[in-house]
């Protein structure tokens, strides 16, 4: 059991290695990840200028700017991951290895999240300074908390994903290139949730970043709360039951994806 | 006597979906890739797997590796059921493609074997020393802070080749690990398998490959399947002694494309394959005979048809006649088409 969890727990470091180590190899990723994103997170703020949005509005654009760091990383860094893994012949490998899938997942996501905390870094401070963003913090245990779920209920859904594309390859991938666009909407990104009307917005809520901007907006900004959709708390909570649910959920699929992938033959099929 | 691997009755189908037309579209087809395959793979032994394309040594090795479950039957690896528990299966396993590439090309050398040594817990320390021994005896201590990226197609194989023994497993599945390797890269990796087993008595080895020679040259045994089915499992020794009492004659002709059935309808011809040498205009023709007396047939044959006799030996039984003995085909045949 002690040498099951300490195998584990070295798979996670040699899989995330990969990502943080490497990945500062190619300066051009300082590039991609820092300025780039910057531009567009801009183009929303000066759409709201232009239309002499309220003041909170620009502040809403970055933090959906920031946290879309992480949506697009749990996406294509994550769960599209595997399909490349898969091409490149070293999901076979990991397969045979005596770890546990979720250890090379959580490697992916913990060298992701720094990838992914570069950006959103980047988008939050240049674009705080550049904006003058006033924020004004209502509860900072409250904030940390609800960014913590958030991502923990991110990289669950994350793994939900990794999961098709584990066994369906390219198939999935057209899936979640459908699911990329709606996300940005339906999460409310870059304006309140709760302009959807309430029972667009609910359903939404099923995406753990939707209920997490939301909070975030009411928990960020002195006038947050008028723009928010339900109850900070409640956000909490429902973010709490998500985050086990994607979690628990994503294990399962994992186990059962697993099964038929080596019952179809599929597992290691490529070029699908 | 303790086993490394053990099949009871194996079977794996593969079900595809044939595009039809009409009514019947997406109507499926079942693939039969091992048919009650029984094999008994010895602790310690350099086991071979010979086979045409499609005979199910793949299949069998990802049944093995645990990628894959059999339809009926069981499989046991050192002792353990290779379904039931493929956990336990995969601390004691390893495997090694040919042809195919692991790891990141942005990591060097060095990174990558220690990326894989971590999925099996090894200690950094013991890593590391494992990995210098490693690169050096495959002479790819040079090589060892270059991006996998940057690597030739062999250097990347015989990291491929290093991966699969970082972590010094109990049982290694070799899938055709020489596979496009030039000469001597295919020579420092069997060079290095037979070293390899020889260190520990525990250590098997389960290699499949094309290549004849190789089998000879590294099997204690080998089984030949055809079929998803083991049509023989023997020594190599004792394989090509099984022929010893037939006429094998290998006969060379000027390039000839057409009319090579009728060589195996010549009354006395056991089995006959060939094999086109385009680039010196020639075709390789291998009979086995029921005796030295049906050769006159033969060479009448080969006249008639309008070929020249360029070359004649009679040979001495090899793997690949005791291959197109069973299998009825030559391997290159298979290779071709």
């Amino acid at each position: 059991m002690k040498t099951d969890l300490k195998t584990n727990l070295k798979a996670i470091i040699a899989r995330a290695y990969v990502r943080i180590w490497a990945a500062n190899r190619e300066p051009s990723w300082w590039l991609t990840e820092t300025l780039l994103p910057i531009l567009s997170t801009a183009a929303y703020v000066y759409v709201y200028k232009a239309l002499k949005a309220p003041e909170e509005y620009v502040g809403f654009v970055i933090l959906g700017g920031t946290m879309s760091a992480y949506w697009i990383m749990v996406l294509w860094s994550m769960a599209a991951q595997f399909y490349w893994e898969k091409e490149m012949g070293n999901l076979d490998l990991y397969m045979i290895a005596p770890i546990s899938r979720m250890s090379i997942l959580l490697g992916m996501a913990s060298g992701g999240v720094f990838l992914a905390t570069t950006r959103a870094f980047f988008i939050f401070l240049v674009g705080s300074l550049i904006f003058k963003v006033d924020f004004s913090i209502i509860s900072f245990p409250k904030l940390f908390a609800v960014f913590i779920l958030t991502l923990v209920g991110l990289y669950g859904l994350g793994m939900l994903f990794s999961s098709l594309f584990m066994l369906y390859g390219r198939e999935a991938w057209h899936g979640v290139t459908l699911l990329q666009e709606p996300v940005h909407l339906l999460s409310g990104f870059f304006f309140p949730v709760k302009n959807l009307g309430f029972a667009i917005a609910m359903g939404a809520s099923l995406i753990p970043l939707t209920l997490g901007l939301d909070a975030m907006r009411q928990l960020s900004f002195k006038s947050g709360v008028q723009y928010g959709f339900i109850n900070v708390n409640l956000e909490i909570i429902i973010l709490v039951i998500l985050c086990i649910f994607f979690l628990v959920i994503s294990k399962y699929a994992w186990d059962f994806m697993e099964r038929m992938g080596k019952k179809e033959g599929r597992l290691t099929l490529r070029w699908q | 006597m303790n086993y490394a691997v053990e099949t009871f009755d194996l079977n794996r189908t593969f079900k595809l979906k044939k595009e039809k037309k009409g009514k019947d579209k997406n109507e499926d087809s079942k693939v039969i890739a091992l048919e009650n395959m029984n094999l008994k793979i010895h602790q310690g032994e350099l086991f071979g797997l010979l086979g045409p394309n499609g005979a199910g040594k793949t299949t069998l090795i990802k049944i093995l590796s645990t990628l894959l479950l059999p339809t009926s039957g069981t499989a046991l690896v050192d002792g353990i059921d290779a379904v039931k528990y493929p956990e336990q299966v995969r601390k004691r396993i390893n495997m090694v493609t040919g042809g195919e590439h692991c790891g990141y090309g942005i990591l060097n050398v060095q990174e990558t074997l220690w990326m894989f040594s971590q999925l099996y817990g090894i200690p950094n320390k013991k890593a590391k020393m494992r990995i210098e021994e490693l690169l050096k005896i495959l002479d790819m201590e040079k090589f060892a802070k270059t991006r996998i990226g940057k690597l030739s197609t062999g250097m990347r194989q015989k990291l491929n080749v290093m991966r699969g023994f970082v972590c010094d497993p109990k049982i290694i599945f070799l899938d055709e690990p020489t596979l496009g390797l030039d000469v001597q890269i295919s020579r420092d990796v069997r060079k290095y398998i037979k070293t390899w087993l020889a260190e520990n008595t525990e250590r098997t080895v389960l290699l499949t490959t094309h290549y004849m020679a190789e089998a000879d040259e590294l099997c204690d045994r080998l089984a030949i399947i055809d079929q998803g089915k083991v049509l023989v499992c023997e020594s190599p020794q004792n394989l090509k002694k099984s022929l010893t009492k037939d006429a094998i004659f290998h006969i060379e002709i000027n390039l000839t494309l057409n009319g090579m059935e009728k060589f195996a309808q010549i009354p006395g011809v056991k089995k006959f394959a060939y094999e086109h040498k385009s680039h010196i205009g020639r075709t390789l023709l291998k009979f086995i005979l029921e005796d030295e007396s049906v050769i006159s047939n033969v060479t009448e044959s080969i006249s008639d048809n309008g070929s020249k006799i360029a070359y004649l030996s009679k040979a001495e039984p090899s793997l690949e006649d005791v291959f197109v003995a069973l299998v009825g085909r030559g391997l290159e045949d298979e290779n071709r088409s």
